[in-house]
């Protein structure tokens, strides 16, 4: 991706992104690390600089978009991305950001997750560009993804605006091939000149920048109906009208129509799409999640007295919920001519076990959560947890997980909680999700007195989506590097009176701690601090060891597996042994065996 | 020309590599393609599936179900549980060597016999063609040349649209250059595997 030459690519949607964003010679870039957008931050952690581009893993979304929008507002050119549930984060100042508008062009990436693979929930962020009145664009490929970057930074700078650029899982992650192109020689550094009336938004000037926003609207409008992103193809008096990877789906599934590919997605190209449904009998319209088109369309059709019958979503022959694939074009068979596909063969007559991602061997999180079981005992009890790793504590046998909402929420939520409830409350938040969004709730917590315990997973990076670093590392990025935050020292500044720090994988001085800490009348926090084996592992710091048992001494009572679960324990016939290939030599399932049968070798 | 491969197998395994070395070979050979896979939370020792679709009209990252012309199965009980992904005419290439769910371990979910798994998709097909890709990759160094081996197998498959030195070339294009040698026996035996 990083290559100089004009030659072609196999490249994930995400590298693709990354070429672009070189391409279009963008100077400040900023996210924070969500799937499906990360890989586009780890390539901008190793080249960004490369190109001359300051790159920075902001401590949440909101700020990513405020140092973003700052930089554009400077006048250079500025991207910032994240998950689609960032994106609620960064709307605070994307809101008003809208107002003012930006110098230097700035395209802001929202990564839509629909089925939710790997996400809390799976919204439409196509959405927010109505609610902002932000030009957005939808690519349906990889290449079209570092195409409509670069033309993203062209129509901001053309508007004043920033473009939001709307990908989704199967852009993000699929691969393609992509024509590497030239690197645009751009200014990374600019003056910031003083605007009041642009840049600062009391109530008298947001009201101007109200209507500044109208206007824009109407250009961009005008923008989006001359764009050559928005392209018809075929003919025939069967029209589909469609955006982002569905398009792929109906290219190759549905013969005999014409298709309306929508790429600039807000404002529509209006005026084609009554054009292009006038001589139609039928208009499918098709997207994933919302009727973000299909509405406008409706209303588009009935303004124009367009008599085409419209098919979709609200005529109840297209889903609302999940992705689409080529099989749902199937769906549209009864109106037009979906390609024939084979039979299936039939699912073989046999029980397989389930295969549920899981805790990896040796995870520290396994010995906190033990901890928090075995101090919690039998009181009546809720978990209200967060969005990591650790959110897998949710599955047997740990079941640590009685509620989830959004980074940070667990601590924001337990005050609600412990109000609410007799309950013993337990909030789990882990390092990275902690500095994103779990010191406010913390403040607050501590502000309004409320009684329960936090424990803050700190296994020293962002695991989930790939092992970025967090404020609480510390960064070490070319000619930069910064000290680590140290979690204990910013709880203990903000007031909080119990704060203890523990090693996971000391079951027994975690299971003490987190006794005291559960019976402490307050507000009382708990940090089990132990590095991510897996990251040890990409990083080659991981000392080669393994845990063996004395199959002479063991006591056949399972409780290594009840308690500890790791995958490298291996259970037959009543009998536990470790698997060398995956056992870190950890000791935590050591520490529970009441026959003291394990011990470590090598 | 129109050609699918769903491979799966289980995180770890090295499919998304084994779907890099024959997507890039594909695009070598001067064919469009097409791809998606799994990322995120599902590697935590889930199930990964990676979609290759080669052709000149290609352009969907997703297949749809029965359309693949080939399954490279890294793991037994994963290509049993995607089989409905091909068709009468599918090849289907299983390695069978399992690798056991934290369920099974934890004794909490049985594995069934591998031999049963194979027979109960016996009933379904009868294209499968099944290769111990770990003992291969021993003989030909290191376990870790298992995917390797599955590569040749895949290559060396009836129908198969690549020629066995272009999947070989980008498969020694991929790795670092002390594997290489490791790497190219793996493939070898793999194809020769495959082709007996």
């Amino acid at each position: 991706m990083a290559s100089n030459n004009n030659g072609k690519e196999l490249l994930l949607g995400n590298d693709a992104i990354t070429r672009g964003v070189i391409e279009a010679g963008v100077a400040f870039a900023s996210t924070y690390p969500g799937t499906p957008s990360s890989e586009i931050g780890n390539n901008l952690e190793r080249i960004g600089e490369k190109y001359g581009i300051f790159f920075e893993f902001s401590a949440n979304e909101k700020v990513a978009m405020e140092a973003a929008s700052a930089a554009a507002m400077s006048g250079v050119r500025s991207f910032v991305f994240m998950k689609h549930v960032g994106m609620n984060v960064a709307a605070d100042p994307m809101m008003t950001l809208a107002y003012g508008g930006v110098r230097g062009g700035m395209v802001i990436l929202t990564a839509d997750d629909p089925t939710a693979h790997s996400s809390q929930n799976e919204q439409d962020n196509r959405m927010y560009a109505k609610l902002s009145l932000l030009p957005m664009l939808e690519p349906s490929t990889p290449a079209e993804a570092k195409e409509m970057v670069k033309a993203g930074f062209d129509i901001s700078e053309q508007l004043t605006l920033p473009v939001i650029l709307r990908t989704t899982t199967r852009v993000n992650h699929a691969r393609g091939i992509v024509d590497i192109g030239d690197v645009r020689d751009t200014k990374k550094k600019s003056t910031f000149v003083r605007d009041i009336k642009r840049f600062v938004n009391i109530p008298a000037n947001a009201r101007t920048n109200r209507i500044r926003l109208l206007d824009l609207n109407k250009k961009a409008a005008e923008l989006s109906g001359s764009s050559e992103l928005n392209f018809i193809e075929g003919s025939g008096k069967v029209g589909v009208i469609t955006s982002g990877v569905p398009y792929t789906y109906v290219k190759e599934m549905l013969k005999g129509v014409s298709i309306f590919k929508l790429g600039f997605t807000n404002p529509l190209p209006e005026k084609r799409i009554a054009e292009f449904m006038k001589d139609k009998e039928k208009v499918i319209v098709v997207e994933e999640l919302e009727p973000f088109l299909e509405d406008q369309v409706l209303r588009i059709a009935k303004e124009n007295d367009i008599s085409a019958k419209i098919y979709g979503k609200r005529s109840g022959h297209l889903p609302m919920a999940f992705e689409y694939s080529p099989d749902t074009m199937r769906l549209l068979s009864i109106i037009t001519n979906a390609e024939g596909t084979k039979v299936p063969l039939s699912k073989p007559d046999i029980v397989l076990p389930a295969r549920p991602p899981t805790l990896c061997a040796g995870c520290p999180h396994r010995g906190i959560f033990h901890a928090i079981r075995k101090a919690v005992g039998k009181r009546p009890v809720i978990y209200s947890s967060d969005i990591g790793c650790y959110s897998l504590g949710a599955q047997p046998p740990f079941m640590m997980a009685d509620m989830i909402l959004c980074m940070g929420g667990g601590i924001g939520a337990a005050g609600g909680f412990c109000e609410a409830t007799d309950q013993k409350v337990v909030a789990i938040s882990g390092d990275s999700t902690f500095f994103h969004g779990g010191i406010t709730p913390l403040v607050s917590a501590l502000f309004n007195g409320h009684k329960f315990t936090a424990v803050i997973l700190d296994n020293r990076t962002t695991a989930m989506t790939g092992h970025q670093p967090h404020p609480g590392t510390g960064r070490d990025h070319g000619k930069r590097t910064t000290e680590a935050i140290d979690i204990a020292a910013v709880v203990k500044g903000i007031g909080v009176k119990f704060v203890e720090t523990v090693d996971p994988y000391d079951i027994e001085a975690s299971v003490s701690a987190m006794t005291r800490a559960i019976e402490y009348d307050g507000l009382s926090v708990v940090i089990a601090k132990q590095a991510c084996p897996l990251e040890l592992k990409r990083k080659k710091l991981l000392d080669p060891k393994v845990c063996e048992i004395d199959q002479d001494a063991c006591r056949r009572c399972s409780i290594c597996i009840s308690s500890i679960a790791c995958p490298a324990l291996m259970k037959k016939d009543g009998i536990v042994s470790i698997d060398r290939t995956q056992c870190i030599g950890c000791m935590m399932c050591a520490c529970v065996c009441p026959a003291g049968c394990i011990r470590v070798i090598q | 020309m129109k050609y699918v491969i769903q491979i799966v197998g289980v995180g770890g395994q090295g499919v998304l590599l084994a779907s890099m070395v024959l997507g890039n070979a594909a695009m070598n050979a001067g064919h469009n393609v097409a791809m998606s896979e799994v990322h995120g939370m599902a590697q935590r020792g889930g199930s990964v599936l990676s979609t290759l679709r080669i052709g000149d009209d290609i352009i969907s990252p997703l297949a749809s179900e029965g359309e693949a012309d080939m399954i490279l199965g890294f793991e037994p009980a994963e290509t049993c549980r995607n089989l409905t992904l091909g068709n009468k005419d599918s090849v289907i290439v299983m390695n069978m060597d399992p690798i056991y769910p934290s369920t099974v371990t934890a004794g909490l979910a049985q594995y069934p016999e591998v031999n049963d798994i194979l027979s109960a998709m016996s009933k379904v097909t009868d294209r499968i063609m099944t290769i111990e890709a770990t003992s291969i990759a021993e003989k030909a160094g290191k376990a870790v040349a298992a995917n390797a081996v599955m590569i040749g197998a895949a290559a060396a498959a009836k129908g198969f649209p690549l020629s066995k030195d272009a999947v070989k070339r980008s498969l020694l294009g991929s790795v670092p250059e002390k594997f290489r040698d490791l790497n190219e026996k793996a493939f070898d035996m793999g194809y020769d595997a495959m082709k007996k």
